[in-house]
């Protein structure tokens, strides 16, 4: 008897103390293993911003703490932890991840729990595709998916640059394969047909056969889907045939695995951007440069893409949270569908981002084309390709 | 033209699984037991070798000499707290799991201490490829077929005429009538030890400038050079050396003429074709074992 008591009263401190403590986010995604950069810029951003927002005072007069995951990119890794910060951490919301296969193998676990997933990183997953499944969802994104990804890349490939005879090259993921049948579509809007369809796998190093074969085939350009490191292999291998070729791809050819491992290879690669370091704007955007650069001790951000969404997500949770005015999920949820206060963030100005039947944030104007240059992305010169046929 | 190519390129990546499967050879040969932390040294060698040459400018040749100490050094090590333990056990197998935990501890070390991140190891001869009538070929790729050929040959050469070498052989054929005959075993097996990290750790940097440096390079690479060292016979040097020539080429022949898809297909294809066939290997000695 006296044992159970005391175990009630233990519950009882239990949860009385849970309402005095901070707000816990959770935060996950590979922190190790080949897309770790992504994920590590990701979460160094949402700390950033959770510093900051701790710093002003907190949300709801709280500290908001971040409860940060390591996914290793596995899926059912990914899974666990979701599990693991809804049920056990009692997180209130939570921020990741990076690769689409963890994102899809843990959404479910959110939507169950009736708790905010805001996805910063992972361009595959789905998110308004789940409103069939979950009328009620929970799980919103913000960065570019896959589907106005893909649109921008083959817009600039057929639209802008007049190729006709792309060829695609992707990596077998989910994230890679979803990014292929997305740009087939897009082309096949344009009665374009790919010349030829390649992929490879991840830690692949030599492409020699893929692009010869593209080359084979005629290809004009070359449409990439895939994570730094492969994609500088893909850049490294055109050097070798001795092929030159326009690589258009996804937002990862913005990667430093990318871009310091393609070296002069990967000059003029393209690829759509929510955010550019090299064209960090003066006021909001170069101070968070600079605090980040400051506080991680990072030159060039690895991934800053990456970061400035881990950012925004962050401050679009806070923002809910104060306008819901308490952490219970489904308020929040509202209020993220309705937020009052518009948001200019690192990525862009967000006036009500989210609405009950679009879960996206990032739209086509938030987005511009990066091209790689002498080891940094830049915005696009002002006439792009104007001298291409 | 093409075909050469991809020759060539099948070539450069065939002898980096030969050299690796190599280094498992050596220390089956003496001791019957496989460092499965391989990949992992390989791996060591190729992050040692970006902190000394890349992060920290060291002359090549210095770079080279710590890469092969610290092979030397964690082959003793591995040696001592892996392999050790196990034969003292009496048991045959418990050397699998401690290498594995070995080269697991190995890979989160460099993650916890290095980087997670991937990286380019600029390679001491340029990284632009060399135009040899349409071919293209990377300096550092004519580098891996010569270092490891001379390696591979070297180390077969050196046991074949040196006294150290001949004991050497004579514990891989027989480790009791060798003790009998006064060679002294354990160095033998430790010598092995050392010198199979130091050809991973070596290779490990070989490969760094036409791969990436990073964490899990050795992942991929640890589990070919074991089809290698399966299809070559765990016990023939030469062997490994056509294993790996064999595998690097049917891979880019495959990814080039069949589908990209079926590019790890030939490889295993062909283990499961020779454990049929000839299990011992196409260099290997059936082995009869006494009961």
């Amino acid at each position: 008897m006296m044992k159970r008591l005391f175990l009630v009263a233990f519950l009882l401190c239990g949860a009385a103390q849970a309402q005095q403590g901070p707000i816990k986010v959770g935060v996950y995604g590979p922190f190790t293993g080949g897309s770790a950069g992504m994920g590590v810029s990701m979460r160094n951003g949402a700390n950033l911003a959770a510093d900051e927002i701790n710093k002003a005072g907190g949300v709801l007069g709280k500290k908001i703490e971040v409860v940060a995951r390591d996914d290793e990119a596995r899926n059912e890794k990914g899974a666990q932890i979701m599990q693991e910060l809804l049920e056990k951490e009692n997180v209130v919301a939570v921020l990741g991840p990076i690769n689409t296969g963890v994102a899809d193998a843990s959404s479910r676990y959110a939507e169950e729990k009736h708790v905010p997933l805001i996805i910063n990183a992972s361009a595959g997953a789905k998110v308004n595709e789940l409103f069939a499944q979950y009328p009620e969802n929970y799980v919103f994104r913000i960065a570019a998916g896959d589907l106005l990804q893909s649109e921008l890349i083959v817009k600039e490939a057929v639209d802008v640059r007049h190729y006709k005879k792309p060829a695609l090259l992707c990596d077998d993921t989910n994230y890679g394969q979803n990014g292929r049948a997305k740009m087939e579509k897009a082309l096949e809007k344009r009665s374009v047909k790919p010349v030829y369809i390649g992929k490879f796998k991840i830690k692949d190093t030599d492409m020699t056969a893929q692009l010869q074969e593209a080359k084979a085939a005629g290809a004009d350009a070359l449409l990439l889907y895939g994570i730094g490191p492969e994609l500088a292999a893909v850049a490294n291998s055109l050097s070798r045939i001795g092929w030159k070729v326009d690589m258009i791809g996804a937002w990862t050819l913005s990667m430093s695995a990318f871009i310091g491992n393609a070296g002069k290879n990967g000059d003029g690669a393209t690829m759509p951007q929510t955010f550019i370091e090299a064209g960090a704007k003066p006021g909001k955007q170069k101070t968070f440069v600079a605090d980040y650069e400051k506080k991680f001790n990072e030159k060039p951000i690895s991934v800053a893409v990456a970061a400035a969404q881990g950012y925004d997500s962050m401050y679009l949770l806070s923002l809910a949270i104060a306008q819901a005015g308490t952490t219970e999920g489904p308020k929040v949820k509202a209020a993220l569908e309705d937020l009052k206060k518009p948001y200019d963030g690192i990525t862009g100005h967000y006036d009500r981002p989210f609405s009950a039947k679009d879960h996206e944030a990032v739209k086509e104007a938030n987005v511009v084309m990066g091209v790689v240059k002498d080891g940094k992305v830049v915005p696009p010169s002002p006439a792009p390709a104007a001298a291409k046929k | 033209m093409q075909t050469i190519q991809l020759l060539l390129s099948g070539l450069a990546q065939g002898m980096i699984y030969a050299l690796l499967a190599f280094g498992y050879n050596i220390t089956f040969a003496t001791s019957k037991t496989l460092n499965f932390a391989l990949g992992n040294f390989l791996m060591m060698g190729g992050v040692l070798g970006f902190v000394f040459y890349s992060t920290h400018h060291l002359p090549f040749a210095v770079t080279l000499a710590g890469v092969i100490a610290a092979g030397v050094v964690g082959g003793l090590i591995l040696k001592k707290i892996a392999i050790d333990p196990s034969v003292k056990t009496k048991s045959s197998y418990n050397w699998i799991l401690a290498t594995l935990a070995v080269g697991i501890i190995l890979k989160n070390m460099s993650e916890v201490f290095w980087s997670t991140d991937d990286f380019k190891l600029a390679s001491p001869l340029g990284d632009d490829p060399l135009r040899l009538g349409g071919v293209g070929v990377f300096p550092q790729e004519l580098l891996i077929i010569g270092v490891s050929l001379a390696i591979v040959i070297g180390v077969e050469t050196f046991k074949r005429k040196t006294v150290f070498g001949k004991a050497i052989l004579a514990v891989s054929e027989d480790k009791d009538t060798a003790s009998l005959m006064g060679i002294n075993q354990t160095l033998v097996v430790r010598f092995s030890f050392m010198l199979s990290a130091a050809i991973a750790c070596v290779a490990g940097l070989l490969v760094a400038p036409i791969t990436l440096v990073s964490a899990t390079m050795g992942t991929v690479i640890a589990v070919k050079a074991y089809a290698v060292s399966i299809i070559g016979g765990l016990e023939s040097g030469m062997g490994v050396l056509l294993g790996g020539v064999l595998i690097g080429v049917a891979e880019s022949l495959t990814a080039r003429y069949l589908s990209t898809g079926y590019k790890d297909i030939p490889g295993f294809v062909m283990l499961i074709a020779i454990l049929l066939v000839r299990p011992s290997g196409v260099f290997g000695r059936q082995s009869i074992q006494k009961v």
